[in-house]
């Protein structure tokens, strides 16, 4: 690949583009006017700074140096454009031919003791076992942790501050996110409670006792991608994750009724102690938040 | 002086003049679209320097610490100390914050670089033997922009990210069978697990950095090698090249390029705002906010997301979660055919010659209505990833716009392959380019009556206008 090959040149001076006295007087200010913004910048710093400020400056510093370059490569080098042979790209046979020679004569020394390549290869495949163990430290197994939250028979429902809510505390209408008491902040644990009237309520067999005067508590994951089901349209009695618009409908157990969702909200079985507050009467439903493969193995 | 005096040190220890010759009158091919990749690499370095800044003041921790700061309406609040810190680059640190919009516009616009930088080597043909690997090493490149991207999203702990993070954890959840694992393996346990924000620094500032600079050197060092194509000129022919040699002229274009880039996004990062944090808050797990939308380059994975149906597969007491679809399936399907897309292609047209002209996108009907049916596939998709504002934007519900994109997802890709099929096929059949180097056709009525037809080379026209003669 020599350079004396076909080479074609085209040189030219610098054609029909302003003279080259105009081009570097224009380059001079840009650069002038470069210099002075980055001693504008400088004062500027010192000053204290000013983040507008600080980016139209350095607009300017940039991008005087960079015209300053773009001018100078455009107008001032002569135009030459070349046209030459790019060179033997794949080598020729006989090369090839001795690269592999040199691979197997090498490679027949190795693979004429087997036993020993063997053995080889078994201990770097043990040395690779060794290797994916220190995987296994960087998390917990997974265990049972996805499929219970904090709630117990018995604990009762408190608000963000602690809180424990009365079944008449909320309104008719309203809603209120709930942690099992001492957990609160907890992650998998977060439920929102709904009153509703209970006359209203639809909730699938066996679930019509869990919600004391219309207090109706759901997991506040959605079983979708696990955000927080935050908005509740009152008039339609759905709850929406804000995430990918899942809907649940509160009156019929959170069943999915728009959006990717296609598990209800788990519910949280609420009964109310002898004081009055809500209490939980059992953990939720079902596993919380998002599914994954083994999700159906038992609750 | 001392540049010949250095080559000669050089050259007695290492041998270095011939490359040093080679190098420095290498002919690098002109035009236009060659830039992109260019400006991918330069947005790379300026991010790399911001960056550097940024991680000397940046915290990666979880733990709960209350604000007192300059930024009264979250004084007292309590947040992790990784969103405070962040709050005391943007408040405090001088020039903090002008280093921080910078380092996440240029991120913006380095994934974008990347990906069009895909497009006009996809479209012309570039990939072609003997340039697959460079493709390969490309499309890897794209993924680890977008991987660092998001890892970078992620680190300010703030409501947005944090919600981002949360559906990541969710859709590797949803991998069959190892997905609870992989999950716990990944986070460090059950979502919100405190070690994850330390796992994605080291990801964002080391990890990562480390394989896109190998990547790239890897990318670089095989274009100078196999050198860059040409597109199709008079009297040239498939064994040269044509263009300035590096040395001085295009060294020079190069470097005001990067002063030119590196200052536009000095100005976006001066005075356009981006990412401001301190609006959106702490992340708390248990909250999240409607019109939460993912930086551009993750839109396409949130607006599948969001118009996938509800759709689980469930049986034998096991189940494929809807997220594992939309959210892994689907980019993996589109970044694989992309990764093999060389191979793809050459099933189909048996062609194993060297090809160092580059086509134009309509020589290739076919190759360029998958490309312009796929990009608009992803259009798309990156459009319903804010479905929520597009929706209030028209003032119909989100119920309604989900169901008119779900359709628009399905029907636009077909309509934009058929219409890019038809239009390449007929600018091919009649040589007919949009705009220069075509052929005339005039019809002159003559005085007995009939038709004489000419046909002339048109040579290039400067405008459309001038093509039509207007």
């Amino acid at each position: 690949m020599s350079d004396s090959t076909h080479v074609t040149r085209n040189t030219q001076p610098a054609p029909r583009g302003p003279d080259e006295g105009r081009v570097s007087r224009l380059m001079m200010l840009l650069l002038l006017v470069a210099i002075l913004a980055g001693v504008g910048l400088l004062v500027l710093y010192a000053l204290g700074g000013q983040v507008q400020l600080e980016g139209i400056l350095l607009f300017i510093l940039l991008t005087g140096i960079g015209f300053a370059f773009i001018l100078w490569g455009k107008y001032l080098f002569p135009t030459e454009i070349v046209t030459e042979d790019r060179g033997e790209r794949p080598s020729p046979k006989a090369e090839r031919a001795a690269a592999e020679q040199a691979y197997v004569e090498g490679e027949s020394q190795i693979t004429r003791r087997s036993a020993l390549v063997r053995m080889l290869l078994g201990a770097f495949g043990a040395l690779g076992l060794a290797a994916i163990f220190p995987i296994r430290s960087l998390g917990p197994s997974p265990g049972r942790s996805l499929f219970q939250t904090a709630w117990r028979t018995g604990i009762r429902a408190v608000d963000e501050a602690g809180n424990p809510v009365l079944a008449s505390d909320l309104v008719v209408g309203s809603v209120l996110t709930v942690f099992p008491q001492g957990h609160v902040g907890s992650t998998d644990s977060v439920a929102i409670l709904v009153r509703v009237d209970p006359s209203e309520l639809q909730l699938p067999d066996g679930r019509n006792d869990d919600a004391p005067f219309g207090n109706v508590c759901y997991s506040k994951l959605c079983t979708h991608a696990g955000c927080p089901v935050g908005l509740y349209l009152a008039e339609f009695h759905q709850l929406q994750c804000p995430c990918h618009f899942s809907a649940f409908a509160v009156l019929k157990g959170a069943e999915p009724v728009f959006g990717p969702a296609s598990r209800p909200l788990p519910q949280l079985p609420l009964g109310v102690d002898q004081e009055g507050y809500l209490v939980a009467k059992s953990d939720f439903t079902a596993p919380v938040g998002p599914g994954f493969w083994n999700r159906g193995s038992g609750a | 002086m001392i540049v010949p005096r250095l080559l000669d040190w050089f050259d007695e220890r290492l041998g270095a003049a011939s490359f040093a010759k080679k190098s420095l009158r290498k002919v690098f091919p002109d035009h236009w679209s060659f830039m992109l990749g260019e400006v991918a690499m330069y947005c790379f370095i300026i991010l790399v320097v911001t960056g550097t800044f940024l991680s000397f003041f940046y915290i990666p921790d979880v733990r709960d610490v209350v604000y007192h700061g300059p930024y009264k309406p979250l004084d007292g609040q309590s947040m992790s100390a990784a969103y405070a810190s962040v709050l005391r680059i943007s408040f405090e640190v001088r020039a903090g914050l002008v280093f921080r919009q910078i380092h996440h516009w240029a991120a913006l616009v380095m994934t974008g670089a990347v990906v069009f930088h895909a497009i006009r080597v996809f479209f012309t043909g570039a990939f072609r033997k003997p340039r697959e690997i460079n493709w390969v090493l490309g499309v890897v490149l794209l993924l680890l922009t977008i991987g660092i991207g998001f890892a970078g999203y992620s680190l300010p702990d703030d409501l947005l990210s944090g919600t981002g993070l949360r559906i990541g954890y969710s859709i590797a959840l949803s991998t069959p069978i190892v997905g609870t694992w992989l999950a716990f393996l990944v986070f460090g346990g059950e979502y919100p697990a405190p070690d994850i924000l330390n796992r994605l620094f080291v990801l964002h500032v080391m990890i990562l950095p480390a394989l896109i600079a190998i990547v790239m050197g890897a990318h670089l060092a095989i274009l100078w090698r196999q050198k860059h194509t040409n597109f199709p000129a008079k009297d040239l022919t498939n064994d040269q090249i044509r263009g300035p040699r590096l040395w001085p002229r295009y060294a020079f274009a190069s470097v005001g390029l990067f002063f030119v880039l590196a200052g536009v996004l000095a100005l976006l990062g001066g005075t356009a705002q981006i990412n401001p944090i301190w609006i959106y808050g702490p992340y708390h797990p248990i909250t999240a906010s409607g019109a939460s939308q993912p930086d551009w380059y993750m839109g396409f994975t949130e607006g599948a997301v969001r118009l996938f149906p509800g759709w689980e597969i469930r049986a034998f007491g096991h189940e494929i979660p809807e997220p594992f679809f939309p959210g892994a399936l689907l980019p993996g399907v589109i970044f694989g055919g992309m990764l093999l897309w060389p191979w793809i292609e050459r099933f189909f047209t048996k062609d194993k010659l060297q090809h160092n002209l580059l086509q134009h996108p309509r020589d290739v009907p076919w190759r360029t209505a998958v490309g312009a049916a796929t990009i608009t596939f992803l259009g798309v998709l990156t459009i319903a990833g804010a479905s929520d504002v597009l929706a209030s934007s028209v003032d119909i519900s989100v119920e309604a716009m989900t169901e008119i994109l779900r359709w628009v997802a399905l029907v636009l890709p077909v309509v934009a392959f058929f219409v890019t099929y038809l239009l390449c096929r007929e600018l091919r059949s009649n040589d007919l380019h949009p705009v220069k180097e075509s052929k005339i056709t005039t019809v002159r009525r003559s005085k007995t009556g009939g038709f004489d037809t000419t046909e002339e080379e048109g040579g290039g026209f400067e405008s459309v206008e001038e093509r039509l003669g207007l």
